[in-house]
């Protein structure tokens, strides 16, 4: 038999998860708690009153029209910046892969993008995009094309996908570099003696190979586009023009905050928690599975 | 089908140079072992046949053309790694058809070659599954299955037996020497292990440290090494060896012995001496105390210093001996079996 470690005193365990757990209670399972709680009330816009509704909110919010409008426009970005930044990043590490001098310096650059905050981000394209001072409506004003993503919400749409695709682009490489250098050598090699070259290597055995990263990345590409792009959102566009660039997370805030409608908030907000249990479920039941091959 | 042509093929990173000026002419048919200790440049040189690794200086030409610049895919070769680089995703048909598609071959051409190869390896009835599905001794075949699909003028073997066990090596070095006559395809094969070299090589290139001891069949490797390194690497166990002085024919060893030689040296030599040629003999002139012994059947191993040094020194006696622990034997040897290799050079000497 071996012998039990035990602790003189049965506290210090506690102790050492107590940081955790508080964190946890204060920053995630309160403020959850309290947004539940919140999406069946109905408040007036200057908190004199709350009224108990059971689901009111959600019976509004399935039959609006700018909320099913956003729904969609969610799921466009959603698949727009995953698509995106997933094959860039493809092509990125592809070309990386390849190279043997200064191999180091090239991932370093390819990664700092993604030490960038989001807001920062936006605000970076923001200034490359304003159609005042920015360099791309000047440049594109010379081959006729007028840019105003103040106006056209097409133009605002691909604003934020583009800002935050690329920020995404950076993350999606390292994970396709390390499952590209995972691959042995020999087979890379073995195909180039069967005769095949450089892109029918990466379709029919590099591609294949590294599914389960794609897999993988779909998932956490999709939460990221669906959850963390508010702050890129917020500052190229603040949900404009009329409402073209307001995808869900970024209406949870317009509502509540801007529109001080606490409980509609709260309920869009309990519906996005349901999505994202629902897709980290996905995640860890397929990814634990792994893509067959 | 073609014959191979190294000409003074050097291969540097940087400023190491890693093989240096290395020639051979390698007939048409010809099954060529690539030997020598891990480090010595032979996967190197392998590679730079493939195509896979550049070549610094020299020239490589297959059937006469020289493919120094051609891509792997362009050279008509066929090669198989040591962890057999199958594709993990692909079925094993379509691991031996891979190479066919790419050629644009037709379908039912590809199928018939695959089931050819298929029956020749005995992996018909696993042509459906992954090589996941597959002892390694499978993989190994698709391995060769998926070379001679492609009918290439020449096979590259980089050490593709070392990751089976030793019963699964033994017979799978028959079959690949089996099938390297039957198709009679030009092969190079990479290996450490001097068993498999000697038994599958018409010829054998002996690499130590980038340079080439020897080139020459398994007998003349044997019979005639040319340098101490490959009198130590080639035959098993290995050849003992002591420093000595020549004068005329005979050799003085450090305890004194004199040892006729049918080669005439004069100063200070290497004597090589190979254990199964030392035979009992009461007035021999080399004395050796037994310390250890190894049974192993077909012969008897005697381990032992060479009497008056500290030397130790390995006789093998044929059959089981009747010799005890602790035993003084005296021991001679036909006077031409007596290697003598320079002192300064290590090189052979006649």
């Amino acid at each position: 038999m071996l012998k039990r470690v035990h602790f003189p005193a049965s506290l210090l365990p506690y102790l050492l998860v107590a940081p955790q757990v508080i964190i946890t209670l204060i920053f995630f399972i309160w403020p959850a708690s309290q947004a539940v709680y919140q999406s069946f009330l109905i408040e007036d816009a200057f908190g004199f009153s709350t009224e108990f509704v059971w689901f009111e909110n959600f019976e509004y919010l399935l039959q609006d029209d700018h909320y099913r409008d956003s729904f969609g426009r969610t799921i466009f970005f959603s698949a727009a910046v995953a698509f995106l930044s997933m094959s860039f990043a493809l092509i990125l590490a592809g070309f990386a892969d390849r190279v043997i001098r200064g191999s180091t310096t090239y991932r370093t650059l390819l990664i700092w993008p993604y030490a960038v905050a989001p807001v920062l981000a936006g605000a970076l394209f923001l200034f490359m995009f304003n159609p005042t001072i920015g360099i791309f409506p000047y440049l594109l004003e010379m081959v006729g094309y007028d840019w105003n993503h103040y106006l056209n919400g097409s133009q605002a749409m691909f604003l934020v996908i583009i800002a935050a695709a690329w920020k995404q682009v950076a993350y999606n490489f390292l994970f396709y570099l390390a499952a590209m250098q995972s691959i042995p050598r020999s087979i890379i090699e073995a195909a180039a003696i069967d005769g095949a070259g450089p892109i029918r290597r990466f379709a029919t055995i590099i591609f294949p190979l590294i599914s389960p990263t794609t897999f993988f990345l779909l998932v956490i590409n999709a939460v990221y586009a669906f959850f963390e792009t508010f702050g890129i959102i917020h500052a190229v566009t603040q949900g404009g023009p009329a409402n073209s660039t307001t995808t869900l997370v970024y209406k949870v805030y317009n509502d509540g905050f801007i529109g001080l409608d606490l409980g509609g908030s709260a309920a869009q907000s309990v519906i996005l928690m349901f999505l994202v249990i629902v897709m980290t479920v996905i995640q860890f039941r397929f990814i634990e599975k792994r893509v067959q091959y | 089908m073609a014959g191979i042509t190294l000409d003074s093929l050097t291969k540097s990173y940087g400023p190491t140079e890693v093989l240096h000026h290395i020639s051979a002419d390698i007939e048409d048919g010809e099954f060529v072992v690539i030997v020598g200790p891990s480090g010595c440049g032979k996967s190197t040189l392998l590679r730079m046949v493939a195509g896979l690794e550049s070549i610094t200086s020299g020239e490589v030409s297959i059937g006469g053309k020289v493919v120094n610049t051609l891509e792997p895919a362009d050279r008509d070769i066929a090669m198989v790694f040591q962890n057999y680089a199958l594709y993990p995703h692909m079925t094993v048909r379509q691991n031996m058809a891979y190479g066919l598609k790419i050629r644009k071959m037709p379908k039912a051409e590809i199928d018939r070659r695959v089931q050819e190869a298929a029956e020749i390896l005995e992996i018909a009835q696993y042509l459906d599954r992954k090589p996941r599905q597959l002892s390694g001794g499978q993989r190994q075949r698709v391995a060769m299955g998926r070379a001679i699909v492609r009918d290439p003028q020449v096979f590259l073997f980089d050490e593709p037996l070392s990751n089976l066990d030793a019963k699964l090596r033994v017979q799978m070095r028959l079959e690949i020497r089996k099938l390297q006559k039957r198709l009679g395809v030009t092969s190079i094969f990479v290996t450490h292990d001097q068993v498999e070299a000697m038994t599958l090589g018409d010829r054998l290139m002996v690499l130590n440290g980038g340079y080439v001891e020897q080139f020459g069949t398994p007998i003349e490797l044997y019979e005639r090494p040319a340098s101490v390194f490959v009198a130590g690497f080639i035959g098993s166990p290995a050849m003992n060896f002591f420093r000595a002085t020549a004068d005329g024919l005979s050799v003085t060893l450090p305890n004194g012995a004199v040892v006729p030689t049918a080669q005439s040296a004069r100063g200070g030599v290497i004597c090589g001496l190979r254990p199964e040629h030392l035979v009992r003999d009461p007035s021999g002139p080399i004395e050796m105390e037994v310390e250890l012994l190894e049974h192993l059947g077909g012969v008897t191993l005697l381990h032992g210093p060479l009497q008056g040094t500290d030397q130790q020194m390995v006789i093998s006696l044929e059959g089981i001996s009747e010799v005890q622990i602790g035993d003084r034997l005296r021991f001679s040897l036909p006077p031409e079996l007596v290697h003598l290799f320079d002192a300064q050079t290590d090189r052979r000497i006649g």
